[in-house]
């Protein structure tokens, strides 16, 4: 039994998710099978695992997107698969969520994809939501770009418009979808950055999930390792760097075979080859 | 496998296959009602904030004028030159007014201006809506607590349902204008005769207004599958451009087929 923290810990008022045995499948395939994991206020957590292990479908379930077939997903004390569609957009308001692809609205500017929300849920006056969106800008070094359109940014621009988006509305926790997907070795280090120094400014809780073991070492709090549906390994990056655990050794390593095959299932090469030449 | 037992396996395979596809067809008749109520359930902030729906208005109605107008104009001409040639026969050249306004107001205004539409507008919208559902822009805003439907879908169909019965009138005006200046302008008509006995003979309760009637019926059609065939989009670009075509196929048939049950309740003693 995977036990993430201490006893202490699991207090409900410090974690601010608490996932319990959660099973989830699309129609008859199986993805989370008896999941469960606990997230910590204030602290970067990465899911890491390869993909096609579950990661995203996990973030669904947190931003109730998904239900459960069975278990829970508890945000600040709520549960999410219990939660009506008022009380759940009263929870998302005090979410963000980065898109693996950035998600931006394309027929906005960068400046108006800041300010989506912003309008959208307050009665402020405009001068007084220019001046949120830029500082928000200004965060993530977009200030200069907000009258671009989307179509102009390059991919690590577009992430980082994408992240001023997801911090509009301060929320208590974001979510990042794969932030390090696609981006060149200056952009990664950049996200990375932020994504650290946002948390902390803000006083926000962060999950990652997210491949990018290297990245995601130098800024995460705390590491859970999914395979098939289930965290297998986890720990600080000092105890991930010196885990021993094949899976995790696996990963940090890079190498193609190991308790991750390098073959979908499929039966012997010999039989399927000589056994079509046979029929 | 021999071939004697492929022909009752291949019987077995089509009969499996029809099955599933009145199967699917019934779902997605069904899902699209859904669609329909929670639709209307989340239309009162396009009404709130009008300025939402203005914008579409501007973007599929006033954008879509030009191909309504100019084919308004060249079909009324059309309707100018072919009615002459009939009517002249008989000499009752002067009833080309009658003849030219009747066939727009009654039929051809509202058919094929909200034909246009659909392949306008129409398939804008499912563009717009299927390429924001593939590029997660609508999940983004579902997980932002903007209710997508209420922001994105909604607006976009009142904005055509507003729309069609405008572009309908207006393209029978020119058309109607387009009979005259044919008529009148280059054949040689009367011009008293030409408006007089339109006047005398188009009826507003029962001629204009079943027009603006048909066309606001084909406006909620054309929105609605615009809309929903954009939002059922399979999120790739196959699947967008596959709504697409849907949305103007489904609407073609749809104003046909409507047209011709509206009709046959509106004129029944012609």
């Amino acid at each position: 039994m995977l036990v993430p923290f201490s006893r202490k810990d699991r207090v409900s008022d410090e974690n601010l998710i608490e996932i319990k045995d959660l099973d989830f499948a699309y129609e008859d395939r199986p993805i989370l099978g008896g999941i469960s994991l606990a997230i910590p206020r204030g602290k970067v957590v990465a899911i890491m695992g390869g993909s096609g292990c579950g990661k995203t479908t996990l973030l669904r379930l947190i931003g109730g997107q998904l239900r459960p077939q069975r278990g829970d997903v508890i945000v600040d004390g709520q549960s999410v698969p219990q939660l009506d569609d008022d009380a759940l957009y009263a929870l998302r308001r005090r979410m963000g969520m980065l898109f693996q692809f950035g998600a931006l609205f394309t027929d906005v500017s960068v400046f108006d994809n800041v300010a989506y929300q912003m309008r959208e849920h307050t009665d402020l006056p405009e001068e007084l939501i220019r001046d949120m969106v830029l500082m928000k800008l200004n965060a993530v070094g977009l200030r200069g770009a907000h009258q671009l359109m989307p179509a102009e940014l390059s991919g690590g621009m577009a992430r980082r418009v994408a992240l001023a988006r997801a911090i509009a509305l301060d929320p208590m926790l974001i979510m990042y979808d794969e932030p390090f997907a696609g981006l060149d070795p200056i952009s990664l280090g950049v996200i990375g950055q932020l994504i650290r120094k946002l948390n902390d400014a803000l006083g926000a809780t962060t999950i990652m999930v997210t491949h990018d073991i290297q990245e995601s070492l130098l800024i995460v709090d705390y590491i859970y390792f999914m395979s098939e549906g289930k965290i297998v390994a986890l720990g600080n990056p000092d105890e991930i760097r010196a885990s021993a655990h094949p899976f995790v050794h696996q990963f940090v390593f890079a190498e193609a075979d190991g308790p991750v095959p390098f073959h979908y299932p499929a039966p012997p090469l010999a039989s399927e080859l000589l056994g079509r030449a046979a029929a | 496998m021999s071939e004697r037992s492929r022909g009752p396996a291949s019987i077995l395979t089509a009969v499996t296959g029809l099955g599933h596809r009145v199967n699917d067809a019934l779902a997605r008749l069904g899902f699209a009602t859904r669609f329909l109520i929670v639709l209307l359930r989340w239309s009162g902030q396009s009404f709130r904030r009008f300025h939402l729906t203005i914008r579409e208005i501007y973007y599929c109605g006033f954008q879509s004028l030009l191909i309504i107008i100019v084919s308004g104009l060249f079909i009324g001409m059309v309707l100018g030159m072919q009615g002459y040639e009939t009517l002249q026969r008989y000499g009752s050249a002067e009833a080309l007014g009658v003849l030219v306004a009747l066939s727009l107001v009654r039929e051809l205004g509202p058919v094929v201006a909200a034909l246009l539409f659909a392949s306008r507008a129409g398939s804008s919208i499912t563009a717009e809506i299927g390429l924001m559902k593939a590029t997660e822009q609508l999940t983004a805003m579902d997980m932002m607590a903007i209710n997508p439907i209420a922001r994105v879908v909604a607006p976009r169909f009142w904005g055509g349902v507003i729309s069609m019965p405008l572009l309908a009138a207006l393209f029978s005006a020119t058309g109607v204008f387009g009979g005259y200046l044919i008529g009148v302008v280059f054949i040689g008509v009367d011009e008293g005769a030409f408006w007089s006995q339109m006047q005398a003979s188009v009826d507003f309760r029962y001629d204009v207004w079943s027009g603006i009637v048909k066309s606001f019926i084909f406006g909620i059609a054309v929105s609605l599958i615009a809309v929903f065939e954009g939002y059922d989009a399979v999120p790739t670009a196959e699947g967008v451009s596959g709504s697409i075509k849907g949305t103007v196929v489904k609407s073609a048939l749809a104003i046909l087929a409507l047209d011709f049950v509206l009709t046959s309740f509106m004129f029944r003693e012609g």
